[in-house]
């Protein structure tokens, strides 16, 4: 049985890239055969977050076409014998991919015995976002706290509610989990930043995962390595902890506190 | 600076005011989420007729379809400006 989650924002830059690199390689960790893809044809970035920007041949417009296989196109991750990349087309634009095509590389990939298939989405509502969440089973909405961020995700939740084939299918809308992403306690104790309960409040869902915003996110870009597997970071932990959650796992929310200043910090600064 | 900073009157809170902002736009937007596209381009040229004879602003009026039952009822209202004795038109 194949689970298709799509990550989707509305909103570009809130970490739908770094969210789908770390979803991938948390479920591969724990055993599962997965495939990444990226639906952001023209603009393709998840090979570089994965680190497999050199080792790509061929794309998903490539099997789209059939210009290449499928078994051609997958690039195994260095790291993890049970995960996948399909990276999308640099030079095609956006049009290149069909509802068709896609939900043919999806049902090869079903049939090959992947366990999940992570869409990663491009930004915006046109047809790679459309065509990302469309075939989904279950949605992961990556979302930040700020305002344009949640009015954006609002939007997103509206589709995944009413143009997918779930939708369309009478099986209701798609389920979605909210993540937040750059999230950060101090801010939001001092009254600067959208609490958790803020956004659950906002857009009627409860939230999945908190991701603190931390410097291990961009050294972990930096490197290629999807942040999840840097045991030491704070955000790499929420990573673990949310998928857990996604796997039906209770765990408490980490990292959402502000740490307590004494005194003496508060006077004379951090 | 660190002592700058504790005599400092605290900030504003500003995360309240996004959320009521975020409230407030969310659900009108949702409300407005599966009404045919035709709606604002209706308003619009209901508000021009209108205006032929009596002076409104748009946000006057309010037009909504609602479901009710197997139909849909396309609710049109005018909030007409308070009538004042002897003005014309």
């Amino acid at each position: 049985m194949t689970e298709t989650i799509v990550v989707t924002s509305g909103k570009g830059g809130v970490g739908k890239t770094t969210t789908s690199a770390s979803l991938a390689t948390g479920l591969a960790m724990q055993g599962k055969k997965v495939a990444v893809i990226d639906f952001d044809v023209g603009l393709r970035n998840l090979d570089l977050i994965m680190g497999c920007e050199r080792r790509v041949v061929y794309d998903f417009v490539n099997v789209i076409h059939q210009e290449a296989t499928l078994k051609q196109s997958l690039i195994r991750d260095k790291r993890h014998d049970n995960l996948y990349v399909l990276a999308a087309s640099q030079t095609r634009d956006k049009e290149a991919l069909t509802q068709d095509g896609v939900g043919r590389v999806l049902d090869e990939l079903k049939t090959d015995g992947f366990d999940y298939i992570v869409c990663d989405s491009p930004a915006g509502i046109e047809k790679g976002a459309f065509l990302a969440m469309y075939f989904a089973d279950r949605a992961l909405v990556v979302v930040n706290p700020e305002v344009s961020s949640v009015r954006d995700s609002d939007r997103i939740l509206g589709l995944l509610s009413s143009k997918t084939r779930h939708a369309e299918n009478g099986k209701g809308g798609v389920p979605a989990h909210l993540l937040l992403t750059r999230y950060n306690p101090e801010r939001v104790s001092s009254g600067q930043m959208l609490s958790i309960g803020d956004v659950e409040e906002v857009l009627g869902l409860p939230v999945l995962g908190v991701i603190p915003e931390h410097d291990s996110v961009l050294s972990a870009s930096n490197q290629g390595v999807p942040v999840i597997l840097d045991a030491t970071s704070n955000a790499g932990q929420a990573y673990v902890d949310a998928i857990a959650r996604l796997l039906g796992e209770e765990r408490p929310m980490r990292f959402t506190e502000a740490a307590k200043k004494g005194l003496f910090k508060r006077m004379f600064g951090s | 600076m660190g002592i700058l900073d504790f005599l400092r009157t605290r900030p504003k809170n500003t995360a309240s005011i996004a959320k009521e902002r975020l409230r407030i736009i969310v659900s009108q937007e949702r409300s407005s989420r599966n009404t045919p596209d035709y709606l604002p381009m209706l308003r619009t040229e209901l508000l021009a007729v209108i205006r032929k004879y009596v002076h409104v602003d748009l946000d006057a009026i309010n037009i909504q379809v609602e479901r009710d039952g197997e139909h849909e009822v396309l609710e049109l209202s005018v909030a007409l400006p308070e009538h004042k004795p002897g003005a014309t038109g």
